[in-house]
């Protein structure tokens, strides 16, 4: 094999993936650690890589205590009712003390934050919501990152993390390989914080063609926040957790916006309001608790997105589809047009494209909605992702919650941010780049400590990942000489029909959007197999080059994330979020024995899951005699 | 496709394959021009487009449900700080946009830690991240606890 080894040594801080996560790690880091050698390894370019490389036009986590909006507690409370309970709160707590610091940072270097033309605060799209001009959002953040940290490596697959061999269950670096040149990249660190993506393009997408790459979230997500974390044992949290998003048809433009600031609403295709008359039945199934029409109504609490996905496919499932959002009322208002305009142009610009292709200008036509595939993350609105310690001043009571640092998972020296950290959903680009702050701080402490002290790693272990790294360009050379030409071998198989194999059974057995979202015991367990039996075959998944080897590595991370996925959903006995996604055989919501945490962790020798139930404990007023129901 | 490249525009200087996220735009052999060799990987995320100095890539929709006969193009200008829309409709209407990217010279107001003075070994101690607790509220209020906020963590069913 002609490709180079190039070892990075002496690591401290290795951030591996650096979106807004990765990006607020590489800053926050040398903050506190002057003297400390701090790595960036990015899979694309830092500029223009991560869930916000093509813009944003929000910042949808902005408490505004300085404007007096909101206090954290407010938004843990938002984010609880939000996933109908389901919050790791200490966490979500800690992140919103401090995610407002982060925003006024990037007020100072550049970031075009828009403003309240009298009040002079920021400009609101919703509670949580303000508004900014975003399309250099990355660039400006990546920057921080890049002046701070010694060495950004762009391009870098990382593949694995490495272990110590000299201590069980603590992290010693990653591996990787460059996807230009091909060349195999060691780093060999004292600690590893991971803020690489969640996993889009798991569940077969609605589009089938081209359009496969409009994804929600962005294609190149591949999973690896969570596949890295998983093969180095570290306990996985609501996995279970996947996203339906109700956007605009095909071009999955956002509706946050126009729902929030310009005050469109949705009707099904008969211009009637469908969603109150789901309601009763849906309160008979979760709940009262979650679901309460006339208290929602009086308190502005907020009906949990899931629950108003679950009366948008109901609508349409009963025969009075499309649903359209109504924007020819707001549209004639010359300014709103605008910010309805510059609001794809700003973060999802295929949207716009699509709207000139079929000459939809909503100023005179209501353009259609539907729901999308399933997504598996942790920095969005569900709370996919790593299990992790919470801050001592929070959590330290709580042994289940707090193992001495901060977002440090269970695996000693390794840390998370966005989609990699687990039960902190609502964090968005801002709450992101504060975990990843977080982690930096704990991460430095960890070290200072005299945690990371001899740290080995053998020559066996690097060897070992090279030789699996390259294995797919091997695999196609011999298999390849077997056939005249073409995709199909009856030896190997390739990224893409591969992919296409796992967005088929986790659609059909793991619920889908064909699917309707619904699944079983009986349909996880099928794709439980399934799953097992794509694992063997991808042991001779064959990449022609370099491109199609990062192609085949995805694959294998998202992969293994959905294999967590099937697991958790399974050992969750009941549909805790309809309207996501629907267990049939348990069709309701079941406080008295699910309201609890899930966690798993895969054996590193067996691949066997364990399966666990974690305490919630919730954020409560001191004085208030609220009591447990 | 969703992205292409004129044939003679591209000089195959190759911005745009130092840029793209998804790894989908590559210099082609023959022609020593670029391509995007995965269309169906492809976001239409525009960061190749704004970083061709030629103007030499555009977007044409998903084939799978986008009509032919539109172009939304764009410039954007860091020295100036703003981006420039352009959408043509199949109809031949037009609708153009200006915004801003930021509000500051490129990359001159970002702190290098390297410069600024250590924190304290009680800051290190503390909770508190880079310039806080000043940069939160930006007045001499402190961190939220769950004690200053009166608030406590509950085991049970909480709504």
């Amino acid at each position: 094999m002609g490709y180079k080894t190039i070892i990075e040594d002496n690591i401290d801080i290795l951030v591996v993936g650096a979106g807004l996560g990765g990006s607020g790690a590489g800053y926050e880091a040398r903050y506190w650690g002057r003297d400390k050698k701090i790595v960036i390894a990015e899979k694309a370019n830092i500029d223009r890589s991560g869930a916000v490389a093509q813009g944003l036009y929000a910042i949808n986590c902005y408490m505004g205590t300085r404007w007096g909006e909101n206090n954290p507690e407010d938004h843990v409370r938002y984010a609880r009712i939000d996933l109908m309970g389901m919050v790791r709160e200490d966490l979500a707590f800690d992140m919103a003390r401090h995610v407002d610091s982060a925003v006024h940072n990037f007020e100072e270097w550049g970031l075009p934050l828009m403003k309240h033309p009298e009040k002079g605060s920021y400009m609101r799209e919703g509670r949580w919501q303000i508004m900014i001009h975003g399309e250099s959002y990355k660039p400006i953040v990546a920057e921080a990152a890049k002046v701070n940290a010694d060495k950004t490596f762009n391009r870098i697959m990382v593949t694995h993390l490495l272990m110590d061999d000299a201590k069980a269950n603590r992290v010693a670096g990653a591996v990787g390989f460059n996807v230009r040149t091909g060349n195999y990249h060691v780093f060999k660190s004292k600690t590893v914080i991971v803020g690489a993506g969640g996993a889009s393009n798991i569940f077969k997408p609605r589009s089938v063609g081209e359009g496969a790459g409009r994804v929600w979230y962005a294609p190149w997500s591949s999973g690896s926040a969570y596949a890295l974390l998983i093969e180095a044992g570290a306990k996985m949290t609501q996995m279970e957790n996947r996203i339906v998003l109700a956007r605009f048809k095909d071009g999955y433009g956002p509706v946050g916006a126009y729902f929030l600031h310009l005050k469109t609403y949705t009707q099904n295709a008969y211009g009637e309001e469908y969603e109150s008359k789901w309601f009763p039945e849906l309160e008979k199934m979760v709940g009262k608790g979650y679901l309460d029409v006339e208290a929602s109504h009086k308190t502005h609490r907020p009906i949990p997105t899931c629950l108003r996905n679950h009366a948008f496919i109901s609508e349409v499932n009963a025969g009075r589809g499309p649903i359209h959002m109504v924007t020819v009322e707001a549209f004639q208002d010359p300014h709103l047009e605008e910010v309805g305009w510059e609001n794809f142009l700003g973060m999802t610009v295929g949207q716009a494209v699509l709207w000139a292709a079929t000459d939809i200008d909503p100023k005179y036509t209501n353009p259609e909605l539907t729901t999308s595939e399933p997504y598996v993350m942790g920095s969005h609105a569900t709370g996919c992702g790593a299990w992790c310690s919470g801050p001592e001043d929070i959590s330290g009571n709580i042994p289940e919650y707090f193992w001495g640092y901060n977002r440090m998972m269970t695996v000693e020296g390794l840390f998370g941010a966005g989609d990699a950290v687990g039960g902190t959903p609502h964090a968005f680009s801002s709450g992101s780049f504060t975990e990843g702050r977080l982690s930096a701080k704990a991460a430095c402490q960890y070290i200072d400590d005299g945690k990371a002290e001899g740290i080995t790693v053998s020559e066996e272990q690097i060897a070992k990942r090279k030789e699996e790294i390259y294995k797919p360009l091997e695999t196609y050379t011999v298999g390849r000489n077997e056939i005249v030409g073409g995709t199909v071998s009856p030896n190997y198989i390739l990224p893409m029909p591969g992919l296409q194999r796992l967005q088929k059974l986790m659609d059909e057995y793991a619920g889908g959007a064909t699917a309707n979202y619904m699944t079983n015991d009986k349909l996880l367990n099928i794709g439980l197999k399934k799953i097992k039996i794509l694992e063997e075959d991808l042991e001779k998944v064959a990449a022609e080059d370099i491109h199609q080897l990062l192609r085949a590595w995805e694959l294998k991370h998202r992969h293994r994330t959905s294999e967590c996925v099937i697991h958790h959903t399974l050992f969750r006995e009941e549909t805790r979020w309809p309207g996501y996604y629907y267990r049939g055989d348990v069709m309701k919501v079941d406080d008295e024995n699910w309201h609890v945490l899930t966690t798993s962790h895969r054996d590193l020798n067996t691949g066997e899951y364990t399966m666990e139930k974690q305490p919630l404990y919730h954020l409560v007023d001191k004085d208030e005699e609220q009591k447990p129901d | 496709m969703p992205t292409f490249v004129y044939m003679t525009r591209c000089d195959g200087c190759g911005h745009c394959v130092d840029i793209c996220p998804s790894d989908i735009m590559h210099i082609d052999k023959r022609y020593r021009r670029a391509m995007n060799i995965e269309p169906n990987m492809c976001w239409e995320c525009y960061s190749c487009v704004k970083a061709c100095p030629h103007q030499a890539i555009d977007v044409r929709g998903y084939a799978d449900f986008a009509p032919l006969g539109h172009s939304v193009r764009v410039i954007r200008d860091e020295e100036k700080g703003t981006i420039a829309w352009k959408i043509k409709f199949r109809n031949g209407n037009e609708k153009n946009f200006l915004s801003p990217i930021t509000t500051q010279p490129w990359g001159s107001k970002i702190p290098n830690f390297r410069n600024i003075a250590q924190p304290s070994e009680e800051m290190r101690n503390s909770q508190l991240l880079a310039f806080e607790p000043k940069s939160i509220r930006l007045d001499d209020g402190g961190l939220s606890t769950l004690e200053s906020n009166g608030l406590e963590l509950k085991e049970g069913v909480y709504y």
